[in-house]
C-alpha cells in the first residue's frame, strides 16, 4: 500500500472500525513509511484536542417551546393534511390547467348547428330506426320462401281466374 | 419510536431527553448559532412527531434524525439568512434568563488564568471546525462527536462510504494544519504553559 491509500484508509483504522485485513495492510504500511506514523501520531493528538470542544446545552425553555409548538399542531394539521395530500405544486398547475380546458370545452359548441327540416328529419330516421325489428319481421315474413310453396287461396284462385 | 408511533406520549418524552442536546449541539456547531440551533432542532422534533404515524423502521432512528437535522442545517446555511458573526476571543459569554451558564465553575476551580486559557483554545478548535466546508463540517461533527457508523453518515450526507472517509480525512487534515499550534507535540497545553 502507498500513502495516497492512506487516505481511504487511516481514519477507520484509528477508530477501531477498520475490517481485521484493512487494519493489518495498514500496519504493514506504518511499519515501513515514517511519514504516515508520524501523521497517525497527529491525527491522535488532535482527536485529543478536539475533545475539548465544549458542548451546547439546549436553553431550559427548550421543552416548554416545543411542547407549545407540537399542542399547535392538530389545528394546523387538518390544513397542513390537506396541503399535504396535494403532491407538488407542478401538479395543482397541471390539473387547474386541465380543469379551465375542460369547461372551455364545455362551454363551446361541438357539432354543426341543425336547422329544425334536418332535425325533423332526423327525428323520422330516429323513429324508423326505432321500428327496425318491426320492419325486419316484416321483411322476414314477406321474403319466406316457405310461404311460396303453400297452396293459393280459394277464393284468390278464382278471382284471378275470373 | 415505535412508542411514539403508537400514539405513546411518555416514548416521545425519552426520544426529547435522549436527543435534545446532541442535536442542539449539532446544530449549533452547523449553523454557528445557538438560537437558530434551538429553532432548527424543534423543527427536527416536530417533523417527528407529524410523520411518528409513517415512520417505517427501515433504517436506524439516528440515522433519520440526523438526516433531517442535517438537511435543515444545510438549507439554512445555504438560505444565508443566519450567518453568525464569529466570536471575538474577548468577548464576554452571553448568558440569558433562560439560559444555563456556559461553563458552571466548582469551588475547587482553577485559577482564572488557566480558564482564561481553557476558553481561548476551545474557542479556536470551535472555530477550526466551524470553518470547515459544511460537508465536511456536518461529516466531522457526526463522526468525531456523534459516532455515527460510516454508512449511517454516508447516508445522511448521500455519497459513498470510501468518499466519506476521503472527505473525513481532508476535514481533519485541514484541522491538524489549523490547529498545529495545539496538536503539537509539546505545543500549547490545555491546562496552561508549560514551565
Amino acid at each position: 500500500m502507498n500513502c495516497e491509500r492512506m487516505e481511504t484508509r487511516l481514519i477507520a483504522y484509528m477508530d477501531g472500525r477498520a475490517t481485521e485485513a484493512e487494519r493489518r495492510e495498514v500496519d504493514l504500511h506504518l511499519i515501513a513509511c515514517a511519514e504516515c506514523r508520524a501523521h497517525v501520531e497527529e491525527f491522535r493528538r488532535l482527536w485529543a484536542v478536539l475533545d475539548e470542544a465544549p458542548m451546547t446545552q439546549p436553553s431550559a425553555s427548550f421543552d416548554a417551546v416545543l411542547r407549545q409548538r407540537i399542542a399547535a399542531e392538530p389545528a394546523r394539521t387538518g390544513w397542513y393534511g390537506l396541503w399535504s395530500w396535494i403532491p407538488a405544486p407542478r401538479l395543482v398547475f397541471a390539473v387547474s390547467l386541465l380543469l379551465l380546458l375542460s369547461v372551455w370545452i364545455s362551454s363551446t359548441p361541438t357539432g354543426p348547428v341543425i336547422n329544425p327540416t334536418e332535425l325533423a328529419q332526423h327525428e323520422e330516421e330516429f323513429k324508423m330506426i326505432k321500428d327496425l325489428p318491426v320492419f325486419e319481421d316484416y321483411d322476414v315474413l314477406a321474403n319466406f320462401e316457405a310461404l311460396s310453396e303453400l297452396p293459393p287461396k280459394p277464393d284468390q284462385s278464382n278471382g284471378k281466374k275470373m | 419510536m415505535l412508542g411514539v408511533k403508537a400514539g405513546d406520549d411518555a416514548s416521545f418524552e425519552l426520544l426529547l431527553r435522549r436527543f435534545r442536546t446532541p442535536l442542539v449541539n449539532f446544530l449549533a456547531r452547523m449553523v454557528r448559532d445557538r438560537a437558530v440551533a434551538e429553532d432548527l432542532a424543534q423543527e427536527v422534533f416536530l417533523r417527528v412527531y407529524r410523520a411518528r404515524k409513517q415512520y417505517a423502521p427501515s433504517a436506524k432512528f439516528t440515522t433519520w434524525l440526523f438526516r433531517i437535522a442535517t438537511n435543515l442545517a444545510l438549507n439554512s446555511i445555504r438560505d444565508g439568512r443566519h450567518r453568525q458573526m464569529e466570536v471575538a476571543l474577548d468577548q464576554p459569554v452571553k448568558v440569558g434568563e433562560d439560559e444555563r451558564p456556559a461553563i458552571e465553575v466548582p469551588d475547587h476551580r482553577p485559577g482564572m488564568e488557566q480558564q482564561l486559557m481553557a476558553r481561548d483554545r476551545a474557542a479556536r478548535i470551535r472555530r477550526a471546525v466551524e470553518a470547515l466546508p459544511e460537508k465536511q463540517r456536518a461529516a466531522v461533527l457526526l463522526h468525531k462527536y456523534h459516532e455515527l457508523d460510516y454508512d449511517e453518515i454516508a447516508r445522511i450526507l448521500h455519497c459513498s462510504e470510501s468518499a466519506l472517509k476521503s472527505l473525513l480525512f481532508r476535514a481533519y487534515e485541514t484541522l491538524r494544519v489549523q490547529l498545529a499550534p495545539l496538536v503539537a507535540p509539546g505545543g500549547e497545553s490545555a491546562t496552561g504553559p508549560r514551565d
